[in-house]
């Protein structure tokens, strides 16, 4: 039933950091690596080695340039896969039960088997987080990798999304946002994270932490920031230096 | 939005069909022998030929019925289903009219309504789009149901009150466009909410994740030109009502009256693909287009 | 709903451990393998560079394995060059053919073969067969990629950034990062940048283009290129000024005491004083009297001068005064060119001031240093520093690569915690290195190692030994290395190689052997020039570049103008090592290396060029590759990783010597190889705790790392401020030196080999009308040109914008899809254009090596690679325009030779859309056809 669950067990998702991410789309290929191996059909990639290359892909790095009202333009990176909604109306668009969200931890996932590629979900989701595949004509989206994250196949350290084990700079974090007291929260909580589009209504379960502030003078006294010279010429530069290595010895 | 013709075909003729069935099935007098059988078989061939340029879209048509199961929270199954209980209960009261000369009144009645509810479903898939401000709006179910009544009125050959139905719609059309207009400038979603960066500066796409076109690209974020729509929207007007209306002023004449029809339809054609074509999905903002 | 899903799949049949090779980072890698075919790759989680991580490239690693542009067979060209027209022989005929070219070549003049490689991680092995050979023409790609900041990082501290340190990514507190490309070391750059933000460490970033690491740096300094050397001494001169300089780290560890010659009349005027036995002299604060440095009780002093017949001898700190307390470096003087004000000069200094000094750590741990003097604990000055090439691809790259240095090392911030730390087998001053070799005669080896480090004019490779030639400044090597043109060139000069082979200057070559080095594209300045002179024809109808012969996995530009091919492996089906010897994998606190092993076997008739040299040394008889007996002495380069020594104890790898007990000293293990695969294909051995800092003078560490084979005795030294090596040659052209650089070339040696670090313009300033800055910098998500064949990552970068600044795009009037032609002095391209505000406002840049040429690759030849995609190469030149002195001068830095292409000065104009971008050049006919239209693997159910 594509009607979304009142309620969620868990809440698993994502907390990405705008602060760190440094775009280098590591994230991007380790989840077509991993989600063309498992989960569903393989994500495929039409006109390969041509003029036109379309491949799906679950997760895909933005990256956007802010002219604050003084100082430098800003770069930002921004990596964006499916944020496992609370109200996902890519959900209950779905005309045959297809899309659905998990009571158990709140992923929100495709049964290809009943996926019949309308393609009204990736219309209803504001965040383009689901992608049909070119080759297979099924919805292909994030599964936060729930192939991964409870696989007795892997040992413990590796259950995690396949973006968050590979992200080199440790811009994602992986973990249960319904918990106030899990990691991810904390963070969250620390780092002020807020939901893209809010005004959508769609209560992301991932979570974006803004970028701490940028190119701003240091905290202290801008005069005292300066430093005070001991000497205007070379040989006051030599007599400071007789002067402090004499207090020294 | 990518202006998909399986689409635009979709709505336009099983909007048209739909419309013809329900003034069949509620309007009186109702034709009978041959002349109903030659009502019916235009408003089943639009109908359902509409339906099957929508499986045009499908990844998977061969899973089609599968769109039957989830009526309790979807606009497209709820459609599936309203278009299958018009079909049966319109074939049904069809077949009495043209073979039996017999009028099922009650099988007329709800079929003619269902098929209303059917084109109302179909513009509950659009309307109910948070994401597309252009289509989440009142106007899109009643230009939707206009447009039915109209065509079907028109197709039926009720010349009187398409007469007067065809400026109805114009003017009713020119407000929706202008009141569209105005709506998707006052949703509140924009690049800012889109990245959480608005309140820093003026944000500006930089470089998409990928060099080339993706699915969301070639599906959701598609630009027509202002002055192009402007063109088309002139178009759509001249072409889909106050030409077949003119036709329709003139004596009444067979020939004036099909010309009137497929005017019209080109008409419809044309408004259905700006009706995509105009309407920005907030996803554009992502890809700063 | 009851949705039967299964979470716990099987994930592969087996996973096998290698080292990535999708760039130069060697991370480690987990190779998942299906029914035994490579289904996914991930990062080791106990592997010392990566440690799991693994970045865009390194996952799509089997996109790169699975490439249709893998070349199948040995390949002979059977059209003209260029054309790509090549018929498939068997390795017999191949070997054979190299054999018949080769062999004359080693028996007459060994100097007529070149053999330069590219992105090689077997140069001591690559080497070690040409000094068997004879030639003395060798070099890997270090010329023209970042030989400023290796170079002038041994010359000053006996090591470098990269693979010769990295900051102290625990304690750092504060760390500014210079002109980094965004591949070099990047996925420990990037882990280290993750670990500084997760503490709230701040970053402050110096690069014209704000992307990548400054993209999230705190504070970016969109710094005006090829000034970043004014900046830095700028920074110092407001650090002296205000006395925020460690006096007592300068006293002890560096030659700040040392006395310099101040007799004008003297030869060795301006050299380092020294006792008889070769000691630098410092003054003892107790005694006044000059002692060595070295002596267990000297106090160094850095304030007196010595007096003596009548002339001041003063230390090298009062040159510093002198230098760079005048009003040169002065933030108000420099500010406007550097393009930030002299009150964020200020700022920074004092920033680095605070952070230096008020914010010092301290660990508890005792340690002893070379002089014997116990310290109770181990201060660490939180700052630190990283640069790359942005810093070095300029012709005033070396000074500004030691100007950095410098700035490092008057903060004592240098292998202190939290700041810049060594990595083994570094620390090692540049005298403890090799100097080069050229000398060889028919049929004999080399008589030493190509590449080193010269202390001064008697080390350069001239022939003024050789009675037949008239001048005696005639290089030895073809590519001038080692020459008074470029005197310290370390890493040789590829750049140089096919201009002065075509030109025949300094000589004449017959054959020219490249491995992995894209020559014909983006590996070159002046594409298009050089693939001119690949194909140019003599009087006689034959090609002028008589022959080349060219190994590459890959159908890759280079392969159209080769004339024998010699394909090589996947880097998943071959075997490799990362050598102590080489460019090891080495950790702050801990020496480690690596190999490569086929975790899967070649499905095509392909080897490893390894294993084809090793073959080919057999075949030539080459020492060191036969047996007494004259057979072939490795059977593959496996056979020689686990057996060759380098000298007696020392081999190719370090871990599980002897009976596989023994690290790093030890004889041949023949189990060598499978040990390493058992342990995840590395080895680390860790620096004990009390060694970790201070590791040029910390007598633990000095005898930990002759244990570990890594010195021969211990080596403690000083750091050089001031190089006496660039002085020897400035004392050369003031003609106090048996040798003498040629005339034309006095006075740049004057302006420009200082001793102390200075700042010059870079050469191309002088280029009037050409105001814009053009840049190229390599994504983090593309090798060179490797990535367009990776159906991936092609997509992600499948062309590449010229992009413009703010004021310079609004000047022009652009608007998104424009084109635009850029003229430098050397010609010009047309190209397409993108907006971009938050960079340099007198910079134009683009991602690098995007742009192919139409054939190449296995793309198609409408690909936008091909059709979109250019090269900024086509407008750079290996010389600079005429200056009308009837010289032309290199396009490259004085000192060291590097490729000065980050000095590319332009003019932008806008312009119609052409058809495609400009140059287009004809395409190359593909020996391995074209990709497949779609792609999807998927090996599991």
């Amino acid at each position: 039933m594509t009607t979304l669950p009142q309620h969620t067990e868990k809440s698993l998702g994502l907390v990405i950091d705008l602060d760190t991410c440094v775009g280098c789309h590591a994230c991007v290929t380790a989840c077509k690596g991993w989600n063309t191996e498992n989960y569903g059909a393989p994500l495929a990639d039409t006109d390969a080695y041509g003029a036109n290359p379309v491949g799906s892909f679950l997760n895909r790095v933005h990256s956007y340039e802010v002219q604050p009202e003084t100082g430098p333009a800003q770069l930002f990176h921004m990596p964006k896969s499916c944020l496992h909604c609370a109200d996902a109306p890519c959900v209950t668009v779905c005309p045959t039960g297809a899309s659905y969200k998990r009571v158990e931890d709140g992923i929100v996932l495709v049964n290809e088997q009943d996926c019949i590629g309308c393609g009204l979900c990736a219309w209803a989701c504001p965040y383009g987080a689901r992608e049909m595949d070119p080759s297979e004509g099924v919805m292909k989206k994030c599964t936060l990798c729930v192939d991964r994250i409870y696989n007795e196949n892997l040992p413990e350290e590796d259950r995690q999304p396949a973006c968050v084990r590979t992200c080199p700079a440790g811009a994602r974090h992986f973990g249960d946002l319904s918990d106030p007291e899990s990691d991810v929260s904390k963070l969250v909580a620390e780092r002020g994270g807020i939901d893209l589009m809010p005004e959508q209504g769609t209560s992301p379960v991932n979570q974006y932490l803004p970028p701490r502030p940028r190119d701003e003078a240091p905290e202290f006294d801008v005069l005292a920031q300066f430093l005070e010279p001991v000497a205007e010429e070379p040989s006051g530069f030599l007599g400071w230096l007789d002067r402090t290595l004499s207090k020294v010895s | 939005m990518h202006p998909a013709p399986s689409i635009i075909l979709f709505t336009t003729l099983s909007g048209l069909g739909f419309g013809m069935l329900a003034f069949l099935g509620l309007d009186v007098p109702a034709p009978r022998g041959w002349i109903a059988f030659w009502f019916f078989l235009i408003a089943y061939v639009l109908a359902v030929g509409g339906l099957l340029a929508s499986t045009f879209h499908l990844g998977h048509p061969e899973r089609a019925l599968k769109a039957f199961t989830q009526w309790r929270s979807s606009w497209l199954s709820r459609e599936a289903w309203l278009a299958v209980a018009t079909l049966v209960l319109m074939g049904i009261y069809a077949l009495g009219l043209v073979f039996f000369d017999v009028r099922l009144r009650l099988f007329g009645i709800a079929g003619g309504l269902l098929a209303l509810g059917t084109v109302f479903a179909t513009s509950m898939i659009y309307t109910q789009m948070r994401t597309v401000p252009r289509w989440n709006h009142w106007t899109t179910p009643i230009l939707f149901l206009a447009y039915a009544i109209v065509g079907g009125a028109l197709l039926t050959g009720r010349v009187e009150l398409a007469r007067a139905l065809l400026p109805l719609l114009l003017i009713l059309q020119v407000f929706a466009w202008i009141d569209m207009d105005r709506h998707e400038k006052a949703d509140p979603t924009n690049i800012g909410t889109a990245t959480g960066l608005g309140d820093r500066g003026t944000v500006r796409a930089f470089e998409a994740p990928h060099t080339g076109e993706n699915y969301l690209t070639k599906e959701m974020v598609f630009r027509v030109g202002r002055k192009h729509s402007s063109v088309l929207k002139v178009l759509a007007l001249f072409i889909g009502m106050l030409l077949p209306a003119f036709l329709l002023f003139l004596p009444f004449n067979h020939v004036f009256a099909a010309f009137a029809v497929l005017l019209h339809l080109t008409g419809v054609l044309v408004q259905r693909w700006l009706f995509f074509a105009e309407a920005r999905h907030v996803v554009s903002f992502y890809y700063g287009r | 709903m009851n949705v039967q899903l299964n979470t716990s799949p099987k994930v592969s049949d087996e996973v096998r451990k290698t080292t990535c090779y999708m760039c130069a980072c060697r991370c480690g890698i987990n190779v998942h393998l299906k029914d035994g075919k490579v289904a996914y790759i991930e990062g080791n989680k106990d592997h010392p560079v990566n440690k799991g991580v693994l970045c865009a490239k390194g996952s799509s690693g089997i996109m790169q394995h699975l490439s249709p542009a893998r070349l199948r067979s040995p390949l002979k060209r059977v059209g003209p060059r260029g054309s790509g027209e090549f018929e498939e022989i068997s390795w017999e005929e191949a070997l054979e053919t190299a054999v018949s070219w080769l062999k004359p070549l080693r028996d007459s003049d060994q100097s007529k073969l070149a053999f330069f490689t590219g992105r090689d991680q077997s140069q001591s092995f690559t080497s070690f067969w040409a000094q068997a050979f004879g030639t003395p023409n060798y070099a890997a790609h270090g010329g023209f990629c970042s030989v400023n900041m290796a170079a002038a990082g041994i010359y000053t501290m006996g090591g470098a950034f990269w693979e010769f340190g990295q900051p102290d990514w625990d304690r750092t507190k504060l760390f500014m990062i210079f002109g980094v490309a965004e591949d070099h070391d990047s996925n420990p750059i990037k882990m280290g940048l993750g670990k500084l933000k997760a503490r709230g460490a701040k970053v402050i970033g110096v690069n014209p283009i704000r992307t990548g690491y400054n993209a999230i740096s705190d504070e970016w300094v969109g710094i005006t290129p090829g000034t970043d050397g004014l900046f830095i001494l700028s920074l110092v001169h407001c650090l002296m000024k205000a006395g925020k300089i460690d006096l007592d780290y300068l006293a002890r560890f560096t030659d700040a005491p040392c006395l310099v010659n101040g007799d004008e009349k003297s030869d060795e005027f301006g050299l380092i004083l020294k006792d008889a036995a070769g000691k630098a002299l410092v003054l003892d604060r107790k005694t006044g009297k000059p002692t060595p440095f070295d002596d267990p009780d000297v106090e160094p002093d850095l304030s007196g001068s010595y007096r003596h017949a009548g002339i001041t001898h003063r230390p090298v700190l009062h040159h510093m005064a002198d230098r760079y307390l005048s009003d040169t470096y002065a933030p108000e003087t420099v500010a406007a060119k550097i393009g930030i004000t002299a009150e964020r000069i200020r700022a920074i200094a004092a920033d680095l001031a605070r952070v230096a000094f008020d914010e010092a750590i301290e660990l508890d741990r005792e340690w002893t240093d070379f002089r014997g003097k116990k310290h109770s604990k181990m201060v660490g000055r939180p700052v630190a520093f990283h640069a790359m090439r942005g810093i070095s691809a300029h012709s005033n790259g070396f000074q500004t690569c030691r100007a950095l240095h410098v700035l490092q090392i008057i903060l004592g911030s240098v292998e202190v915690p939290g700041g810049f730390r060594f990595k083994p087998p570094y620390p090692k001053p540049f005298w403890a290195h090799p100097k080069p070799h050229a000398t060889h005669q028919p049929g004999q080896p080399l008589d030493g190692p190509h590449l080193g480090f010269v202390h001064g004019p008697d080390d350069l490779l001239l022939k003024n030994d050789d009675p037949q030639i008239n001048d005696p400044n005639t290089p030895k090597r073809i590519d001038k290395a080692f020459s008074w043109e470029n005197p310290m060139s370390s890493h040789g000069l590829m750049h140089m190689l096919i201009s002065n082979a075509h030109a025949g200057d300094p000589y004449k070559i017959d054959t020219m052997m490249l491995y992995m080095a894209n020559m014909s594209w983006n590996s070159s300045m002046n594409t298009s020039g050089v693939m001119q002179m690949l194909t140019d024809k003599d009087e006689n109808g034959d090609y002028v570049i008589p022959r080349i012969i060219y190994s590459d996995a890959y159908s890759s530009e280079m392969v159209a103008y080769a004339d024998l091919i010699l394909p090589d492996t996947t880097y998943l089906e071959r075997h490799d090592c990362i050598s102590l010897l080489d460019r090891p994998i080495c950790e702050a606190e801990a020496a480690a290396d690596a190999i490569r092993w086929p975790v899967v076997e070649p499905d095509r008739d392909v080897r490893g060029f390894q294993s084809v040299l090793c073959d080919l040394g057999g075949r030539l008889g080459l020492p060191g590759f036969t047996n007494e007996d004259g057979s072939t002495k490795y059977k593959d380069y496996a056979d020689y990783i686990q057996n060759h020594e380098r000298k007696p104890g020392v081999g190719p790898l370090a871990g599980w010597r002897g009976n596989g007990d023994e690290h790093g000293r030890g004889g041949a293990n023949p189990n060598q190889i499978e040990k390493y695969i058992e342990n995840g294909s590395f080895w680390v051995s860790h620096i004990p705790e009390e060694a970790e800092f201070y590791k040029p003078w910390n007598a633990a560490y000095q005898d930990w790392a002759v244990n570990l084979g890594l010195y021969d005795a211990p080596t403690p030294y000083l750091f050089t401020l001031w190089s006496e090596p660039l002085r020897r040659f400035q004392l050369a052209a003031e003609g106090k030196h048996r040798l003498s650089p040629p005339e034309h070339l006095k006075a740049r040696y004057a302006e420009t080999m200082d001793p102390l670090p200075l700042w010059y313009p870079p050469f191309s300033d002088a280029d009037e009308g050409y105001d814009v800055h053009a840049l190229t910098q390599r994504p983090m998500a593309m090798y060179h040109s490797w990535g367009s064949q990776n159906a991936w990552l092609r997509q992600i970068h499948g062309r590449n914008p010229l992009y413009v600044p703010t004021k310079i795009w609004e000047a022009n009037g652009f608007e998104d899809g424009d084109w635009a032609k850029v003229t430098s002095p050397h010609g010009n391209i047309t190209v397409p254009v993108a907006h971009m505000a938050a960079l340099n406002e007198n910079t134009v840049w683009t991602w690098n090596a995007i742009g192919k040429r139409k054939g190449a690759w296995a793309l198609e030849p409408d690909a936008p690679e091909a059709t979109k995609g250019f090269l900024l190469n086509h407008i750079i030149h290996e010389l600079l325009p005429p200056k009308g002195d009837g010289l032309r001068w290199a396009n490259s830095d004085p000192i060291t030779g590097q490729a000065a292409w980050f000095d590319l000065r332009v003019k932008i104009e806008k312009t119609e859309a052409p058809e495609e971008s400009q140059p287009s050049h004809p395409g190359q006919k593909s020996p391995v056809g074209a990709g497949p239209s779609t792609v999807k693997q998927k090996l599991g159910e």
